[in-house]
């Protein structure tokens, strides 16, 4: 079986991976990196529990292959949290009570951090057309939404407080 | 930081859950997080056909495939083949109940009964290797006439999908409380309809797995299973396999999601893995594909009713007749919980005289049916309020008016029924305020401005506006009981251990809540353990909206043993009477003299000593272990409303405001109630308007993916909801509590038709079935 020598920035990480040609990213997240954060739900594309960014967009990482990752820069949602302090996103959704069983948790993150990277006030059909992608079974979605609205809240006094920081 | 508001009480406190931080960062252990060196990696060859005869099987091909360890068929099983138990007792408190008893088996033999039926399992060094090894495996087939429908399964020329019985009918049950045909005598109004609910599938978002790892130099067996039911997994492994329950460690870890359907056990993977890893004397691994998941793990709600209720022309209930056929599938391991669920909701919240029952349980040449989410609870309600919504439209009364005129009064509780119940007991509801709640629900929707002034407006706009209001009771948190075990550690944290497993419901807040309350420690200082056989080895499982209830008082028990110890000791050391002491801040403390105290840590290592004597009739350690079990399942109740609109050229329906009241009893934690009914009525909207499970005349299921069978979206829901709460609190247990993981689907349904048809008067529609959607909306309205 063809093996691929790629390299890869992993939450900040540079990785050397060798990955068959048939291996998805998903499955090089989980089984050679043991990033197991990242679920999998389908493996087709269709519930996007195993959304990653890839080079700043969202992506199903059952749907992309690891060879095609050669370069690439990769959040996780292991890589969410820096300097022990929790993603605004994270910390919004938490606080609104967004998570059930956390199935669908680390892909609903990442699809949020998206989202709020490119657009940091975001209206609630913003944030309901950015989840569409995200199945969730337990919550109903409302404390999801709710908390990435909290989530651009948190991020917006963050930023002023950085900024009179410096001032 | 210490989450208490100044009430210093974390029961009824909207705090976040103890275990968020792990889920948020990708830190909980799942099922398919589990790697063991060594591990072996399992594939299910599956039946495509629903019904037919197995002539032969050769597995030789595939045994030759390079990275292939094993493949077995029923053949290679022995003895160790044989049909699972019954979960649940046959209904023999019924007088006249007919029961055959067929379950499951872990691999097809002679024939196979359902698509996706297992036959054989290759086992093999990756999973890749494995998936190709099945397509080498031959199997010959003789194709059968497959049963599909519920009423042709009865046929007496339908085939039969157990050869051994004389028909289809697997169970047979009547129910009768007063007499129905006399109240029929006597009725102004008897209304007649059929009502059909179709299936549906669970879809919990982590499919099914197991990882088992056979220790053979511990001689110990080792499973992590995203069970909702580890205890019972953890007895009959052992049982099976002739090990010692000690020998047997079942985990349910962090479970993306159960629903019921992994409540169901012996589920052929988890019975058949831990079999081959003794034999092969390495670990296996088994996670389920979402195709599997929608072909092999067990669904719910086909059933039809010829339903007959009799009224005064004032719209008072004489008697209710329902007659129904419940679809079983290919196996019934779950006996009749579901069909008698149907039995006891078809009554409503309503005092019902006169009640005739009677249903026909089918076998069917389809996946398993066992309780989803529900479980048979909103077939009954969806009876019983559609069937008002007639009445009231032939009285001219409105959907208020006709429950308010019907409902059991706050007064009459308990209220005996004179039926049984799932657990073959008495059905009795327990307490309740029905008009209380209904009112609340129909002031929150702002009914009254609604239909006078709101709704004519905008349809004279040419909008098709519609409203819609239900109520519906919830049998939950039945017995038999739960156990748990609450130590106080030297570090001044509580453990506590239950055996109940966890899908995602917050018990390692919700538990902690009440401990940290009783021993006045941080919530965020005591530490749950769920799910791990290893830890608490009595207990039933998760189902029935039965956790916060049953386990929830389980939990308060032991938390007041250990309260006991603590103001025993404390009063012992600080020579103080137990009356003056106070637990809290992590101490026992002199309420007046807060500065007196000794903190739990220190009590802990005094009262575990090293050396020493220790005084007859103690025991070492803060710790007390106790048990719950009610006398009977505490009934929730609730009032839903809606209000919505139809684009009668698509059919496409937004939800412009619903509202949810719930009476569950003592609340535990505002966010995670409210998580359960928003959760649960996206569910419930599925189960209205997307989702259906379509199996053709074959028994082919058609719609086997995520793509196809259509869960609702974030796009989907309501644009507006507000829940509110009354509280009853339950007579049944210390707390008060009722369960609520269910109550969210149960209504919605009956209120989605209530509400389109409501929305669609122009039309004059009338709303028999469920699921819906909007092609189908669009034939009844157009193509009558």
């Amino acid at each position: 079986m063809a093996l691929h020598r790629i390299t890869v920035t992993i939450n900040g990480e540079v990785e050397l991976v060798d990955v068959p040609s048939h291996m998805t990213l998903l499955q090089m997240l989980r089984e050679k990196l043991a990033l197991t954060g990242t679920k999998n739900g389908c493996a087709a594309g269709e519930c996007g529990a195993c959304t990653v960014m890839l080079n700043g967009e969202p992506v199903n990482s059952c749907l992309v292959l690891a060879a095609e990752c050669d370069g690439a820069e990769i959040t996780t949602v292991e890589g969410l949290k820096k300097n022990g302090q929790l993603d605004p996103v994270q910390q919004g959704i938490m606080e609104a009570g967004g998570v059930q069983c956390g199935f669908c948790t680390p892909g609903v993150l990442i699809s949020a951090r998206a989202l709020l990277d490119r657009n940091p006030t975001p209206s609630e059909a913003d944030i309901k057309a950015a989840l569409v992608g995200n199945l969730c079974r337990c919550t109903g979605y409302f404390r999801i939404i709710e908390g990435v609205k909290r989530a651009a809240k948190i991020q917006e006094a963050a930023k002023e407080e950085m900024t009179y920081g410096i001032g | 930081m210490d989450v208490r508001t100044m009430t210093k009480k974390y029961v009824g406190q909207r705090i976040t859950r103890n275990e968020d931080p792990r889920l948020l960062t990708g830190q909980a252990l799942f099922t398919d997080d589990v790697h063991l060196p060594g591990m072996l990696h399992a594939a299910f060859l599956r039946s495509d056909y629903a019904h037919a005869r197995i002539k032969r099987i050769d597995t030789s091909k595939a045994l030759e495939r390079p990275g292939v360890v094993a493949v077995y068929t029923a053949a290679d099983m022995g003895d160790f083949w044989k049909p699972g138990p019954l979960l649940v007792p046959p209904p023999t408190a019924v007088p006249g109940a007919v029961f055959h008893k067929r379950t499951q088996i872990p691999l097809a033999k002679d024939k196979v009964r359902h698509m996706g039926e297992p036959i054989a399992v290759v086992i093999a060094e990756s999973r890749y290797i494995a998936e190709d090894a099945l397509e080498d495996i031959e199997v010959e087939f003789e194709p059968l006439p497959a049963v599909v429908g519920l009423e042709e399964a009865l046929s007496p020329d339908a085939a039969l999908v157990h050869d051994d019985l004389e028909s289809n009918l697997a169970a047979h049950v009547i129910q009768e409380k007063g007499n129905y045909e006399e109240a029929k005598a006597k009725a102004d109004v008897i209304l007649q309809r059929r009502i059909v609910v179709d299936r549906g599938a669970a879809a919990a978002m982590e499919n099914r797995g197991v990882v088992v790892n056979w220790d053979d130099k511990a001689q110990e067996l080792t499973v992590w299973d995203t069970t909702q039911a580890p205890i019972p997994l953890r007895n009959g492994l052992a049982a099976m396999l002739g090990l010692s329950e000690h020998q047997v460690r079942v985990i349910a870890p962090f479970v993306g999601g159960g629903f019921g359907p992994k409540i169901m056990m012996f589920q052929p993977e988890e019975v058949l893995l831990p079999w081959a890893s003794m034999r092969l004397k390495r670990p296996i691994k088994w996670i389920e594909d979402r195709r599997e998941n929608f072909l092999a793990t067990t669904q719910e709600r086909g059933q039809i009713h010829d339903v007959e209720i009799a009224l005064t022309k004032d719209g008072r209930i004489l008697g209710l007749k329902d007659v129904f056929i419940h679809d079983t599938g290919a196996y019934d391991p779950y006996g009749m919980t579901v069909p008698l669920n149907t039995q006891c909701h078809a009554v409503g919240a309503y005092d019902i005289a006169n009640y005739y029952t009677e249903v026909k349980m089918v076998f069917t040449n389809k996946m398993i049916v066992t309780p989803v989410r529900g479980a048979g609870r909103p077939q009954g309600i969806f009876v019983i309020e559609r069937m008002l919504d007639l009445a009231a439209k032939e009285l001219g009364l409105s959907p208020i008016e006709i429950r308010k005129r019907n409902f059991i009064p706050p007064d009459k509780f308990p209220y005996e029924h004179n039926i049984i119940d799932q657990a073959f007991a008495p059905l009795i509801f327990d307490s309740g305020n029905y008009p209380a709640v209904l009112e609340k629900a129909a002031a929150m929707i702002n009914y009254e401005y609604f239909v006078k002034e709101e709704q004519p407006r905008l349809r004279a706009e040419g909008k098709h506006v519609g409203i819609g209001i239900v109520s519906f009771i919830e049998t939950t948190g039945v017995g038999p009981y739960e156990g748990a075990r609450i130590t106080v550690g030297a570090s001044g944290k509580v453990n506590v251990v239950t055996g109940v497993g966890t899908q995602g419901q917050g018990h390692f807040t919700s538990f902690a809540q009440i401990v940290a309350d009783q021993l006045g420690v941080d919530v965020r200082d005591v530490h749950v353990v769920t799910g791990d056989t290893a830890q608490f080895h009595w207990g039933t499982g998760t189902f029935a909206s039965r956790g916060a209830v049953v386990a929830g008082n389980a939990i308060h028990a032991a938390a007041v043993k250990v309260r006991a110890k603590i103001l025993q000791w404390g009063s012992k050391l600080l020579d103080v009477p137990e009356e003056e002491l106070e637990l809290a801040d992590g101490k026992v403390r002199v309420a007046d003299m807060p500065e007196k105290a000794i903190s739990l840590g220190e009590l802990a290592v005094i009262a575990n000593p090293l050396r020493g004597t220790v005084e007859p009739g103690t025991e070492p350690g803060l710790e007390a272990t106790d048990y719950f079990g009610p006398q009977y399942g505490a009934t929730a109740n609730g009032a839903h409303a809606m209000i919505l609109e139809v684009d009668p050229e698509t059919m496409m329906v937004e939800i412009k405001k619903y509202v949810a009241v719930e009476d569950c009893g003592t609340v535990l934690n505002p966010l995670i109630l409210e998580g359960q009914i928003q959760g649960g009525l996206s569910m419930g909207l599925g189960n209205a308007y997307y989702e259906k499970l379509e199996y053709d005349n074959n028994g082919q299921l058609l719609n086997a993916s995520l793509m196809d069978y259509l869960l609702v979206r974030s796009t989907d829901m309501p644009k507006q909801i507000e829940l509110g709460h009354e509280e009853t609190k339950s007579p049944l247990n210390p707390i008060g509590s009722k369960g609520v993981g269910e109550a969210g689907a149960i209504p919605v349904p009956s209120l989605f038709a209530q509400a389109l048809e409501n929305a669609l008067a122009d039309y004059n529609l009338e709303i028999t079935e469920m699921p819906l959607s909007p092609n189908k909306l669009y034939e009844m309205v157009y193509k009558k």
